[in-house]
């Protein structure tokens, strides 16, 4: 057993809910609603944190509006993320300097338990996690090495997409692993057939968030990200989630 | 105190969790020189840990293991020197060894896609319990 993954849950002690946001599609809008919501909570007052585990695209502090030339974790006992815009924000882009960051499976697992023993979260109501499209190192990790993960499935209307996360919700569920709910974005008409598949799962449809065609001006930008329509969906999303997780 | 606590924690749980109790006659390390992992620090922090958990250990013993990377494009294997690199980019390295392949590319064929072969952490090479209960 490596002894790394002996210390994660030390590690997440203090973390009250971990929520990934997970699709195997890609685009689908997993990294703008897993920082949009983390921008949510920490407005709500939460104590949050978002670890971007999107290793080899990690993109999340673009959205956050990071400088990762001024913010940089500190060294206490472990790795201390800093606060950004009110989030406790990990990423692994603090270390590859901008440049490309092309990884085998092997090194993806390998950087992501260095992270998950090494990173000092402290007390958290939510710990957010942006992960990359796919079933592969950094869903499965998510699922074997985090207890109790509760995944917000994010997908678009189409087929393509609903078809991806019927395999998510049986990866999840074959590991017991129980999806806080799907959520339907870049939603176009009023009829959604993802309904019926939430169900099938015994997962909830949590939310839909329209299509929003003035998002693109708002990303590096938090205020006006704020002032979107797309925003004020996730705000509610936020609160939603609140309420099944009894935060 | 620094990252290598960090480090040094799982370490001291692993011991404590394979000795159930019992003193460790011998437990010996590798530590891989991509981390840059600080032994002195390092070593008080694991001490200080195994205390704090009532683990006796006889013998620490540290081995440094050189690195070693293995191209998958074209097969080169090589030992890059990390000062070349300069402190900032070694300091990034000691945090997640994997964002080497954001800095080295192959000396031969310049790929990013190789493998780490040795060298690259902390690892647990041998726990030599004492015999019987304590
Ligand atoms: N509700 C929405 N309305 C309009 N554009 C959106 C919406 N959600 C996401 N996008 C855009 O879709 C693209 C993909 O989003 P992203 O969050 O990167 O997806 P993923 O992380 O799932 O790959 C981005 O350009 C993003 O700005
Ligand atoms: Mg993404
Ligand atoms: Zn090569």
């Amino acid at each position: 057993m490596d002894p790394r993954l002996l210390v994660i849950s030390k590690r997440m002690e203090g973390v009250k809910a971990v929520v990934p946001a997970m699709s195997p599609k890609g685009g689908v809008g997993k990294t703008l609603i897993a920082s949009s919501l983390a921008l949510a909570f920490a407005e709500r007052g939460r104590k949050v944190g978002l670890l971007d585990l999107d290793v080899t695209n990690a993109s999340s502090h673009i959205v956050l509006g990071a400088d990762l030339n001024e913010s940089k974790p500190l060294e206490e006992k472990g790795v201390v993320p800093p606060l950004i815009n009110g989030v406790k924000f990990m990423t692994i882009c603090y270390y590859s300097g901008g440049n490309p960051l092309p990884l085998r499976g092997g090194d993806v697992d390998e950087a992501i338990k260095e992270v998950l023993a090494t990173v000092i979260w402290s007390q958290l109501d939510l710990l957010l996690i942006d992960t990359p499209p796919g079933i592969s190192d950094e869903v499965l990790d998510v699922v074997n090495y985090i207890s109790e993960p509760r995944p917000l499935i994010v997908t678009t209307p189409s087929k393509l997409s609903i078809a991806s996360i019927e395999k998510l919700l049986r990866v999840l569920s074959e590991n017991g692993v129980k999806a806080l709910g799907v959520v339907e974005n870049m939603v176009v008409s009023e009829e959604s057939a993802i309904k019926d598949l939430a169900g099938k799962y015994g997962v909830e449809l949590i939310g839909r968030i329209p299509y929003d065609p003035f998002i693109e001006k708002s990303i590096g930008d938090v205020r006006i990200l704020k002032s979107t329509s797309f925003f004020s969906k996730v705000s509610s999303l936020a609160d939603k989630v609140l309420v099944k997780l009894g935060l | 105190m620094v990252h290598e606590w960090a480090l040094a924690e799982s370490i001291a749980m692993y011991v404590a969790r394979v000795s159930k109790g019992r003193n460790v006659r011998r437990l010996v390390l590798s530590i891989g020189r991509l981390q840059s992992v600080d032994i002195e620090i390092f070593d008080f922090a694991l001490k200080e840990l195994l205390n704090e958990g009532n683990v006796v250990v006889d013998e620490l013993k540290y081995l440094n293991e050189e690195i070693l990377l293995k191209c998958r494009k074209c097969g080169f294997e090589w030992s890059p020197s990390l000062e070349s690199l300069g402190s900032e980019v070694s300091e990034c390295i000691h945090f997640i060894p994997e964002v080497i392949h954001s800095y080295i590319t192959c000396p031969k064929c310049n790929s990013r896609d190789y493998d780490l072969l040795s060298g690259r952490g902390v690892k647990v090479v041998e726990v030599v319990l004492e015999e019987g209960g304590q």
